[in-house]
């Protein structure tokens, strides 16, 4: 059954499951592949997406319930030409070790900016809690998301 | 600039020989080499990948295409091996194109492990950047008309006062399929304009925005998605399942049972996962309940079961005379260990025309490839592997079997390319673990604090079980209905050694004794986890010493250099300590402590000294490590090889922590992990 969702400000129609998680929507209809499956159940953060100002795992949410929402992705929000503060920070602390969680930490982080443009060293780990990078690159991550807040990111 | 050309043509011989100019010199010193019927050890991998060509390309277009076949893990070894080969051939960086693993154009490297790609892949692209170089400024004197030595090159233009040329008008000419020689001598590292420097990572602008970077993002025309469902336990054999359910659902393209392999393809992914889900639920299997017993009860079972032991190290020398001795003993445990990547295992595989290529972020194509062919019965040479990246392995995790699910799915597909990606249960369940293991350590005191003896137990499965050798090491191939029996495990000899990694200790003990008992029977696959047995080995040594430290009441730090002789392995304690402004004998205050942890990795390697500082909330057992420091100090010891540094900060970090929780507590802490509930009980 079609389903119209808007996705970086556009509006694109699929045709697919309404339960289907929205990740694969995202990844295999749109294209868009910054958002990445770690474990399917909403509990490691490589797949984070940005729904209405909020950071929500887009493989635990169906394309019916993401219809009539604003989803915002990584690829949204800046691209290699004209980056995001958050993008060009994790290049310059590189940020990243195989940086598979990279996408779903910036979208967090994207997220908690928007809603605390100056955030505390407390509050990015706060609000990076549910991300989890299993190559230990977190001491980098922090750095990138303070310098893209220090740079007056949103 | 001066260059090592050991020979160098005259200009008329140029002139007549034209483009082939090289094939005369390859043949010359390679046809001597096998007349003699010997052939020299060349530098790393440049032994047995010998022809130039195979390491690099000089493009007309201003580039240059190396080729290597090691892999990006997120290590950035493709960032290091294109500064390496930018400053041998005096290139700028950015010109520098990387061709990673792949059977069809790649050297044969084998595995990307052990710390050891700068060592091997980096050394033969020093030489053969050396070589390449030599070779164009050989061309470039005798087309500029100036003697090579009076050459200097920038960026790849070769000038002599006001005549100039390039590597990349010289590109047509410039013969590399030949053998390398390994006779023009790479830079001595005063000459260094590139490697040392901090260059900004290739591969993480893609990754922050979105691009194709790991084979989970391929997507080739026409494909499918593939899942495979798996029993409860390692043994179970299908009995039967529904396979017309199965068929029927949404999108199902193919549902594959082969013996007690069993997965789908579908066109959607999300159709996949449905119908992976419809024929778990019908699948009946008969299980074979040989599981490990579970807890702390494992580590008394481990030491029951049948063991190769082997006497690894020993040591006698004479007793010293007199005195008391005081006899200490400790056990460790290190339990099976998860490489848990963030990204699930994942291959794309497509059989088109008798041919089966498979994409894949296995840590070796050549090895994969090999026992891939063997699994699907078919030739090597019908068979490409092509790595593209996955997420962090931190070695043999699921890899290289989702690659053969996905060549095994492959063929019911009709030539269509399938993605099959294993799900976090799938990862979880399936892939090879890292050994669980038991450290027994024994040592006796003399009344002056100087150990008399040492003893190191090691009881531990296999650390390496990956394709490569005998038999086949993919999982499905046991499982298929005509299957293949897993190479026999054999245990690395020292003095890298595997599971008895690191247990010789550096330490200077007038009597000592290690013993391996290997347990080749594993009732859960294990397999190659960072380090291998040098994690738990280097953690229990290291506890131990400072155990014994305590014993003898000596201060950590002291009580190491008391028994270290080797200069460097002083340097670098006493490196860590400074930096760290240890202060001798000082305790922690029941909550905060520090401790100080040690190796050379592989007893061959990097040497390195990690200082801790811990912070214990004795109400919740949380273990929060306030500082840990390693610093990565290049020596300047030309005559030394380079040695990786990648693996050499994990032993000695948590053996650091650990002794930080004594110093702070005065609890030890022999079992891992530091869970929150066992540091809490440790404490009540």
């Amino acid at each position: 059954m079609p389903t119209t969702i808007e996705v970086n400000g556009r509006q694109h129609t699929v045709d697919a499951d309404g339960e289907a998680p929205l990740l694969y929507i995202l990844r295999n209809d749109l294209k868009l592949k910054g958002a990445r499956f770690g474990c399917g159940l909403g509990m490691c953060g490589a797949c984070t997406v940005v729904i209405d100002g909020k950071a929500v795992q887009s493989c635990d949410i169906s394309l019916a319930a993401a219809a009539g929402k604003r989803i915002t992705t990584i690829e949204g929000i800046g691209s290699s030409d004209r980056m995001h503060a958050l993008q060009s920070a994790f290049i310059t602390e590189q940020a990243a070790q195989c940086g598979f969680c990279t996408s779903g930490i910036i979208m967090t982080a994207y997220a908690l900016l928007q809603r605390n443009a100056h955030p505390s060293e407390a509050e990015i780990r706060a609000a990076l809690d549910g991300n989890l990078c299993r190559c230990g690159t977190h001491v980098r991550i922090l750095r990138a998301v303070q310098r893209a807040a220090g740079e007056g990111a949103v | 600039m001066k260059t090592n050309i050991p020979f160098a043509p005259h200009r008329r011989d140029f002139l007549k020989r034209g483009g082939a100019i090289m094939v005369g010199f390859s043949l010359a010193s390679g046809g001597l080499a096998q007349q003699l019927g010997t052939r020299p050890v060349l530098p790393g991998s440049l032994n047995t990948n010998r022809m130039l060509d195979g390491w690099l390309r000089i493009n007309a277009d201003g580039t240059v295409t190396v080729f290597t076949g090691k892999v990006e893990l997120g290590q950035c070894i493709l960032t290091a091996l294109a500064q390496i080969a930018a400053e041998e051939l005096d290139v700028a960086y950015e010109r520098v194109q990387m061709v990673s693993a792949d059977t069809s154009r790649s050297p044969n490297e084998g595995m990307t492990a052990g710390s050891q790609s700068v060592e091997n892949s980096g050394s033969a692209l020093r030489y053969a950047a050396a070589e390449a170089r030599g070779i164009l400024l050989q061309l470039a004197g005798a087309s500029l008309g100036v003697a090579a030595d009076q050459l200097a090159v920038s960026d790849g233009t070769v000038s002599a006062g006001a005549v100039r040329t390039t590597y990349w008008e010289l590109a047509q000419h410039a013969n590399f399929k030949r053998e390398a020689t390994a006779r023009v001598a790479p830079k001595p590292p005063a000459q260094h304009k590139i490697i040392g420097t901090s260059v900004k990572r290739r591969d993480i602008p893609h990754k922050v925005t979105g691009g194709i970077a790991y084979v989970q993002d391929l997507r080739l025309p026409g494909m499918v998605f593939g899942r495979v469902v798996r029993p409860a336990s390692p043994r179970a054999q299908l009995e039967s399942c529904d396979e017309a359910a199965v068929r029927a659902l949404p999108g199902v393209v193919a549902v594959v049972r082969d013996g007690s392999f069993l997965a789908v393809a579908a066109g959607r992914e999300e159709q996949a996962i449905k119908a992976a889900q419809v024929l778990r639920a019908g699948a009946k299997w008969k299980e074979a309940p040989d599981l490990p017993p579970q807890g702390m009860a494992l580590f008394d079972h481990l030491q029951k079961l049948p063991s190769r032991d082997s006497l690894v190290n020993s040591k006698v020398s004479a007793q010293p005379g007199g005195g008391q001795v005081v006899t200490v003993d400790a056990t460790y445990t290190r339990p099976y260990m998860c490489h848990a990547s963030i990204g699930p295992s994942c291959a794309v595989a497509q059989i088109k025309d008798g041919k089966l290529t498979v994409w894949t972020h296995s840590q070796g194509v050549y090895p994969l490839r090999q026992h891939l062919a063997r699994v699907m019965r078919m030739s090597e040479a019908d068979v490409t592997a092509v790595h593209v990246e996955g997420s962090g392995c931190y070695g043999h995790n699921g890899a290289d079997d989702v690659a053969c699910d996905a060549a095994l799915v492959a063929r019911a597909t009709g030539g269509r390319p399938v993605k099959l990606q294993w799900m976090r249960e799938d990862e979880f369940g399936w892939e090879p673990y890292g050994s669980p293991m038991v450290m027994k350590l024994k040592a006796r005191l003399d009344a002056r604090g100087q150990v008399v003896d040492w003893q190191h137990d090691v009881w531990s499965h296999p650390h390496s079980t990956r394709p490569g050798g005998a038999g086949s090491n993919l999982l499905a191939g046991w499982h298929i209905a005509n299957p293949l029996a897993m190479g026999a495990p054999a245990n690395s000899p020292q003095p890298a050694g595997a599971a008895d990694r690191n247990a010789v200790p550096l330490y200077e003990f007038p009597n000592q004794r290690v013993v391996l008992h290997y347990l080749p029977e594993m009732p859960l696959r294990t397999s190659a986890l960072r380090t291998l047995g040098a994690y738990a080995n280097v953690f229990a040594l290291e506890s131990f010493i400072d155990e014994l430290a305590a014993t003898a009441n000596a201060d950590a730090v002291e009580f190491r250099l008391r028994h270290l002789q080797d200069p460097r392995e002083r340097a670098v304690i006493e490196a860590a300590a400074r930096k760290a402004g240890w202060q001798s004998g000082h305790k922690g205050d029941g909550t905060r402590g520090r401790g100080i942890g040690f190796a050379k990795y592989k007893n061959l390697a990097a040497y390195v000294a990690v200082v801790a500082d811990v912070e214990i909330d004795r109400r919740t057992g949380d273990v929060r490590v306030r500082k840990a420091a390693v610093d990565v100090v290049l020596l300047n010891r030309p005559d030394e090889k380079s040695l990786g540094t990648g693996e050499g900060s994990q032993g000695p970090t948590v053996a650091a922590i650990a002794n930080a929780i004594a110093n702070a507590t005065g609890v030890r802490m022999r079992d891992l992990p530091f869970t929150r509930p066992r540091v809490k009980a440790a404490l009540a």
